[in-house]
């Protein structure tokens, strides 16, 4: 008879703040990740998940304003913590200035690691209004897009940052 | 209970030759994309597999009670469970659905189960004992040449062997250069594994799939046969496909999934690991490549002998394909009248390859650029000048004999590719930013010791099946009240058909609104999306489509108004008589009746080579030149890719914006290729299959890239474009090399380059 000890914690619950909203998971193993309570527990499949071990960003969240990989993080880990995901960006069918510009530059091919780009270039850019193009290469260069070649995704960011900074001024 | 599928829809105006944004682009920057990988169901199960951990070694016994005794386990299934065929595969099918016997890679297949949760899945196949006697790997091809040892699969040691022979043989000089190229083994590594949903029939009579590949009516072929069911009683849709790049041509996970839904009826859902992702689909042929150039003083080409030796791993997936194409692209894009080229593709305990992005050219490539470099230098040529000297026209015979009779812009893309300017900035930049140097963010390379090197490539690629095979596509389209409905099966994997094929709609019929009904296998089969062929192919067909039912249209404006069809004509989104003064909308002269046309395209007829590798085996070529520029850290080995520029065929740029895309696109994976990527593996034991150890490029190794399209639409070409996905990927990695090789003056004939290969 097999050791079946998975299924001793199944019965924990435990809520975690999700784009401002509330939400409890129930029956839930505590080993699992934040990616997949969010996909499979909550129902949030924006975050996607490519390498389950942080090297690709496809899975990136803001947790507490900070951009991680929610592949790495225990969801039971973030409780008490505001957790903001690609869901959280904009309303569907209503994209912000960043997606649509990602959408326009031609920055979006299979789209896969599209949402933790996206989550990453609103990070970097509520961080620093108006990046250098190293700037956004290096603080984008933890999410891989094996599509694009990263071109249109440099110009997209950096149309949204004039863009944001022509309204300022 | 049907799940969302990958339906889209454009109200988007965009004609043929607009840089139309992607109708799909929102829901993808939104998150709210379906991909394979999100589809669920109401009390669907997961599925996982269990893999050899070996490279060769007989099965002695397969014991699952264990996993049957995991609470949360509903299905446990091996070779014993499998209905039809035990076998699969895209030309001859070798490779078992689950090894029974022996196994002959790590990885391979050998139980399944479904569960209700992963780690009920994880546990269950920990669970299984599997009882192994450990055989010797075959990992040498030269030993599958020459014979020395045993088969390792009852088809035999070698999947194919193919000779060219054309001209005069004795052609000696009076310049010869030769050298051995290697090319490690890469993966396509696309961003969205393997996943799928599998829901049975009520009764489990058949079987729905939504899947992530390339070829839907492929995939249910392979499928329906190992499940011993009628075709129609498999239904495939395609889910969301996070990329592909030819390792979705080769099934996975699709006949282990139907079989747990049908098995246990009930959902069913499978997800690969990345590891097993590296482990769980074909990669690109790893090879060695003799190549030895005989050329006048001037350094005209006069005669090529070359020895190509592929190494397809353990099954045969495309590796006839994949020699074939390797060995008919010997010469290049120049002019070559005489040819002695011995090509084998061999079986080992490997991994699996099969079809990846450049398809055999990208081996035949590097080879070919390294040889032009090496001529131009013994004969006081530069590297732009012997190609020049050397550029095939149309018109001009490959060494297969047959006749390039596409546009074959060489000599024209060499030029544009040159006249693009260089990086106006030094080493380090002129503000003296250590992140552009080798090394970047560790901050390692002294400015003042790097070196910078300036490489060319150019190539030629064949675009569509070759050797007989009729790829055809097939599209519908029903026009009604000023809205074009359009349906096909060709597989949407980011490339951007999407896009094109409502242009094509919008710019035939004259609607704005067009509807992309799903991707499915309730309409005929559109081949695969590879080869660069979708364009040609699907676009070939849904502008088939789209132009009878234009003339349904025409007939009926002119009926209503007693005027002759022909004289009618689209212009925007009207109706107009040429020669008089009618004008009526789409829209107005669509109401009420549909009209529904259906079309299927077939590019021209290919033949097989003869004994001698003489035929017109492929359809259409395309050709491109790439200049790059690298800076060199010799001390540490380190490589950063600077700039690279190119010039390409494109034929006629449907959508600019999208063969930008797949032009910055296909060149990453080529500098990818040139100084990072390689799948490592020891006696048959893969060492880094995971995104930590098999390196990608990322922001920081990806240079800015300056095009020139060349348009020059083919009058072969339905629509006048070429393909033009696979190009990029082909030709930057020998212009990355080459520039290596300038920068520090070494011999360098091995991708990837790696560190230790510069400075030791």
């Amino acid at each position: 008879m097999s050791n079946d000890s998975g299924n001793d914690m199944t019965n924990a619950v435990y809520s975690l703040h999700v784009n401002g909203t509330k939400h409890a998971v129930r029956d839930a193993w505590v080993g699992e990740s934040l990616l997949f309570v969010l996909r499979e527990r909550l129902g949030l499949l924006g975050s996607k998940g490519a390498c389950e071990q942080g090297e690709c960003g496809s899975c990136s969240v803001l947790v507490d304003g900070e951009l991680l990989c929610s592949c790495l993080v225990l969801a039971a880990g973030a409780i008490d913590q505001e957790i903001v995901t690609i869901e959280g960006v904009a309303a569907v069918g209503t994209p912000n200035d960043l997606q649509q510009a990602f959408v326009d530059c031609g920055a979006v091919q299979c789209g896969f690691c599209t949402p933790g780009l996206i989550m990453a270039a609103h990070a970097l850019l509520e961080r620093s209004s108006s990046p250098t193009e190293m700037e956004i290469r290096e603080e984008l260069s933890g999410n891989i897009c094996r599509c694009t070649g990263y071109g249109r995704i440099i110009e997209a960011v950096q149309q949204v940052a004039d863009a944001r900074n022509g309204d300022r001024s | 209970m049907s799940p969302t599928t990958a339906t889209t829809q454009s109200a988007l105006r965009g004609r043929l030759g607009d840089s139309v944004a992607r109708p799909d682009g929102v829901a993808k920057v939104q998150g709210s994309f379906a991909f394979a990988g999100d589809l669920t169901a109401d009390g669907f199960l997961w599925g996982a597999t269990l893999r050899s951990p070996h490279a060769h070694a007989r099965i002695i016994r397969i014991d699952v009670s264990g996993a049957w005794a995991i609470n949360g386990v509903e299905s446990v299934i091996t070779a014993a469970d499998v209905p039809g065929k035990a076998t699969y595969g895209l030309i001859s099918q070798d490779q078992p659905v689950f090894a029974s016997d022996v196994v002959r890679f790590e990885g391979e297949p050998v139980a399944a189960v479904a569960a209700d949760h992963p780690d009920t899945c994880r546990r269950a196949l920990a669970a299984i004992v599997v009882e192994y006697e450990v055989l010797p790997a075959l990992t040498d091809p030269q030993r599958c040449i020459d014979g020395s040892h045993p088969p390792i699969h009852p088809a035999g040691n070698v999947l194919r062997q193919q000779r060219i022979v054309r001209g005069d043989q004795s052609i000696v000089g009076p310049v010869t250069v030769e050298a051995t190229y290697e090319l490690g083994m890469q993966d396509q590594a696309f961003l969205g594994l393997e996943a799928a949903l599998a829901m049975p029939d009520a009764g489990g009579e058949g079987v729905e799939l939504f899947i992530a590949t390339q070829w839907l009516h492929e995939d249910r072929r392979q499928i329906a046969a190992c499940l011993d069911l009628a075709e129609e009683k498999v239904r495939l849709t395609l889910g969301g496909v996070g990329g592909a790049f030819g390792a979705r041509e080769d099934i996975s996970l699709q006949v282990h999934c139907c079989l747990l839904a049908l098995r246990t009826g009930r959902p069913v859902r499978m997800a690969y690991s990345r590891h097993e992702s590296f482990l769980g689909h074909v990669h690109r042929h790893p090879g060695r490549v003799w190549m030895r150039h005989h050329a006048d003083s001037d350094g005209r080409i006069r005669r090529i002998e070359a020895r190509f030796v592929l190494d397809g791993g353990a099954y045969a997936s495309t590796s006839s394909a994949v020699l074939l194409n390797a060995i008919t692209h010997t010469q290049g894009p120049y002019k070559c009248e005489n040819a002695t080229v011995d090509g084998w593709v061999v079986r080992t305990n490997n991994l699996p390859c099969g079809a990846m992005r450049g398809f055999g050219v990208v081996q035949a490539c590097f080879a070919h650029e390294g040889q032009m470099d090496r001529l131009a230098a013994a004969v006081g040529l530069d590297p732009v000048e012997i190609r020049l000297l050397n550029a095939m026209e149309t018109g001009d015979r490959l060494i297969t004999g047959q006749v390039v009779e596409n546009v074959a812009p060489v000599a024209r893309a060499i030029r544009e590719t040159a006249a693009l300017p260089l990086p106006d900035q030094p080493p380090g930049g002129h503000d003296h930013d250590p992140m552009r140097l080798p090394g970047g963010a560790g901050l390692t390379a002294d400015r003042g010791h790097i070196r910078r090197g300036i490489g060319w490539g150019v190539s030629i690629k064949n675009l569509m099946y070759s050797e007989g095979f009729d790829d055809f596509s097939t599209a519908r389209v029903r026009l009604v009240d000023g809205v074009a409905f359009v349906k096909f099966a060709t597989a949407e994997v980011g490339q951007g058909f999407v896009t094109i094929a409502a242009q094509i709609a919008r710019s035939v019929v004259g609607v704005d609104e067009v509807v992309l009904e799903p991707i499915d296998t309730t309409i005929g089969s559109a081949g695969s999306t590879s080869a660069s062929r979708q364009t040609w192919m699907s676009g070939g067909a849904v502008d088939g489509a789209c132009r009878l039912v234009r003339e349904r249209l025409f007939e009926r404006v002119g009926a209503a108004h007693g005027i002759d069809p022909l004289q009618l004509a689209i212009e925007g989104s009207d109706v107009v008589d040429t020669v008089g003064t009618l004008r009526v909308s789409v829209h107005e002269a669509s109401q009420g009746v549909p009209i529904e046309e259906s079309f299927e395209h077939h590019h021209r007829p290919t033949e097989d080579l003869d004994e001698n590798g003489q035929g017109n085996c492929h359809t259409a070529f395309a050709f491109v030149a790439h200049r790059a520029v690298v800076d060199v850290d010799p001390e540490l080995g380190l490589v950063k890719v600077v700039q690279v520029a190119t010039a390409q065929d494109v034929g006629r740029a449907l959508n600019p914006l999208s063969v930008v895309g797949q032009i910055e696109g296909g060149i990453a994976q080529g500098i990818g290729l040139a100084v990072m990527e390689e799948i490592v593996q020891i006696d048959g034991h893969v060492r880094n299959a995971s995104f930590t150890d098999y390196l990608l490029p990322t922001f920081l190794d990806m240079p800015n890239v300056v095009i020139s399209l060349i348009e020059e639409p083919d009058p072969m070409a339905p629509l006048g474009a070429k393909g033009v996905g696979e190009p990029p990927t082909i030709s930057s990695t020998p212009a990355v090399v080459a520039a290596i090789r300038d920068a520090l003056g070494k011999d360098l004939t091995r991708v990837p380059v790696r560190p230790a290969d510069i400075c030791l």
